[in-house]
């Protein structure tokens, strides 16, 4: 009769000190979450941010945490399925009971996962690039990459200054380029813009003469902006240089940020201008500039620990990670509630982004100075002289 | 045929006590996401196993279907002011129609000419609703309005359990039930031999239409019952890859059998979740863990297993 009664008092004890063990090694860490699309169609935007994650929170964590506790990272790759995404999401929140989350490569992705945190109340710093993740503001919401909305702003003003009002416009009916299709032809009567036509692209179409030449015989065009990202852009140039258009200025759009655009458009890139983060010019930035030493230090340690070239979405990550580091450190908490009233909070935060300044109205925080307007010389970046 | 219906009660009642029981033993409501998920999942794979099981034709537009339906619930209440149950029934009228013009000229043909069919049909359902951003929202997809019946809203992880559960236990009970009807019947000789079934007066074509067209309707059902369950939808839930993975639930868990499309649903949606440990490797493994079962059980999980089962039985 003695043994079994024993039996189950070891049993529940040890049950019992398993638990307590498990919460108070739950205290000493805080548990970040991530969904990324590390895989598939995306993964050229959520690679780099895995990397950049990683790569941070174990540098933060060799420097002793935050406030003496070391981050917990839990990152789920989607592969770019919002439906993926969005049970990952429920499994960071309720499962793994995350602290906040950092992550949402793609904006469809991250309207998919919106709902799951909004209703756990824990905050959500997206790294898409759609206006639609903070307007209209969501109270756990935020992000830290330049929306479609501002690049187009930037190539306008850009426009403005050099005398040109009458554009064509060339998209690619990706997300990236519809999206930003939409918002410039929203914002072009702010800066008197005229587009005299519209043309647009599937995103695997290799050739894009037809609508290039459309454009060419349309009278009075002074400029061609193409929103898009992936090949696509690519081709546009090659093919704008072809056709002898490059009479006619061509801006890109930051979807093109990367190296690889200018070893696919080849010399026919030259001139092209196009609204990008400080990071790609990091070395070509005047000492004074605020950002310098943040994007150059970024691009050393990516390089140095990863043996690729740093892109600006591992860029939106590290804000993201900083952002809410933080935001933490001055919560000097972990409740979830706190963390996003600081959040909310951050003012002048440097990062490879620009100047981050959030508000309860703007969870973006940047404006657009954040933007740099580059021009691509002898096959690399450089600062575009405004007004010429 | 007495042991042929108890067969079927005795699947039902295993199922509904599934059902019942797991919520038992989830710790957190992420655990009835996936149940969730996996119910989704098995209902559009019972449709499509009826055609591709009874019927012997492979639909590899499927998804197209099941996009209608979740963007049907999408649209209908967003830009038509449709309440969202007829939204979800229009849905469904309208896959089947699409099914039927499809089907019928093409399903008079012998061979693979439907697989052929649906992949364009599949291609041209996802492009329309990536290009037609207006209506859809475009690649970067659109909200879906919560359900709500009789003033009862439709919300949470653990309700939409339920109500996935519920349909998955109609649609099993009807695939079921199917097999016992004049219907089943020639389904199940078209699928034996279709020569025979037609010297025995079989409208061959019709029936594989019909098989079609209630697969469609399975499909576009799941479909709206996921958008629902999300509150938004994006274009890949009727793009290629989300085919893909309709077809091979259904040969996995069994080309033919009902219980094996729902084994084969638990096995895809909860082993990518389960395999996440593995980072880097979890593609790999799940290839793997599928290629690996195909080769020892060639018949697909569930007959290959109840196969083996009886024959430890009976010697």
């Amino acid at each position: 009769m003695k043994s079994p009664s024993t039996l189950k008092f070891v049993l529940a004890a040890s049950a019992l000190g398993f638990s307590f063990a498990g919460a108070a090694q739950a205290q000493e860490t805080i548990k970040i979450g991530s969904v990324l699309s590390a895989t598939g169609p995306a993964s050229f935007l959520g690679e780099p941010e895995d990397k950049t994650l990683r790569l941070y929170v174990d540098k933060i964590n060799e420097a002793g945490g935050i406030n003496g506790k070391k981050i917990e990272l839990v990152v789920y790759d989607d592969g770019g399925d919002a439906n993926k995404a969005r049970t990952f999401a429920t499994r960071l929140v309720e499962d793994d009971e995350v602290v906040a989350m950092v992550g949402g490569t793609t904006t469809g992705t991250t309207m998919a996962m919106i709902p799951v945190f909004q209703d756990a109340e824990v905050p959500f710093i997206s790294l898409a690039g759609a206006i639609e993740v903070v307007d209209p503001v969501r109270e756990y919401v935020f992000k830290t990459p330049h929306t479609d909305k501002m690049a187009c702003e930037k190539i306008f003003e850009d426009l403005k200054k050099r005398n040109l009002t009458k554009i064509g416009m060339i998209s690619g009916t990706d997300g990236f380029g519809a999206s930003m299709r939409a918002q410039c032809i929203k914002v072009a009567p702010n800066y008197g813009m005229e587009i005299a036509i519209d043309e647009s692209y599937g995103p695997r179409d290799s050739d894009m003469t037809a609508q290039l030449t459309k454009i060419k015989n349309t009278p009075g065009v002074q400029a061609v902006v193409n929103p898009g990202f992936g090949q696509g852009p690519a081709i546009v140039t090659r093919n704008y240089a072809q056709l002898g258009m490059t009479g006619t200025p061509l801006y890109q759009s930051h979807g093109v940020a990367s190296k690889s655009f200018i070893e696919l458009a080849g010399p026919a890139a030259e001139g092209v201008r196009l609204p990008a983060a400080a990071l790609l010019v990091g070395d070509k930035l005047p000492e004074n500039d605020p950002q310098k030493k943040v994007v150059t230090d970024y691009k050393q340690t990516y390089e140095s620990a990863t043996k690729q070239p740093v892109s600006t979405f591992g860029g939106h990550a590290y804000d993201g990670l900083f952002i809410l580091v933080e935001a933490m450190k001055r919560a000097n908490s972990t409740d979830p509630q706190k963390i996003r009233d600081e959040i909310e909070k951050t003012k002048g935060f440097v990062g490879t982004g620009g100047i981050v300044t959030m508000s309860p109205t703007d969870h973006l925080g940047l404006d657009l100075s954040a933007f740099r307007m580059l021009e691509i010389k002898n096959g690399d970046w450089n600062l575009a002289q405004s007004g010429s | 045929m007495r042991a042929f219906a108890n067969h079927r009660f005795l699947t039902l009642a295993i199922l509904a006590a599934v059902i019942a029981v797991l919520p038992l033993v989830f710790p957190s409501s992420y655990y009835f996401r996936v149940a969730s998920l996996v119910w989704v999942s098995a209902l559009a794979a019972i449709g499509l196993n009826i055609l591709m099981g009874q019927a012997g034709q492979v639909s590899l537009g499927h998804a197209a279907f099941f996009g209608i339906g979740a963007y049907a619930v999408g649209i209908g209440p967003a830009h038509l002011g449709i309440p969202s149950w007829a939204a979800l029934l229009l849905g469904a009228a309208l896959s089947a129609v699409l099914a039927y013009l499809v089907g019928r000229p093409i399903l008079r043909l012998k061979g693979h000419y439907l697989a052929i069919a649906t992949l364009g049909l599949g291609v041209l359902v996802a492009l329309v609703i990536s290009t037609e951003s207006g209506w859809t929202g475009g690649p970067d997809g659109m909200p879906v309005a919560r359900l709500t019946l009789f003033g009862w809203r439709v919300s949470g992880s653990d309700t939409w359990y339920w109500v996935t559960g519920g349909l998955l236990l109609v649609g099993t009970w009807i695939a079921l039930n199917l097999d016992e009807t004049p219907t089943g019947r020639a389904f199940r000789a078209l699928h034996d031999s279709e020569v025979a079934a037609q010297v025995v007066g079989v409208d061959i074509a019709r029936f594989k239409l019909q098989a079609f067209v209630i697969a469609a309707v399975y499909a576009s059902l799941a479909g709206s019952a996921l958008a629902f369950m999300n509150g938004f939808i994006t274009p890949d839930q009727a793009g290629f890859l989300h085919s893909v993975e309709l077809v091979t639930i259904v040969v996995l868990g069994g080309l033919g059998s009902v219980v094996g499309s729902i084994v084969g649903a638990a096995v895809l949606v909860t082993l990518p979740q389960a395999l996440t440990v593995f980072h880097e490797y979890e593609h790999l493994l799940l290839g793997l863990i599928i290629i690996v079962s195909m080769i020892f059980m060639r018949n697909g999980i569930v007959p290959s297993l109840s196969a083996l089962f009886f024959q430890r039985a009976r010697s």
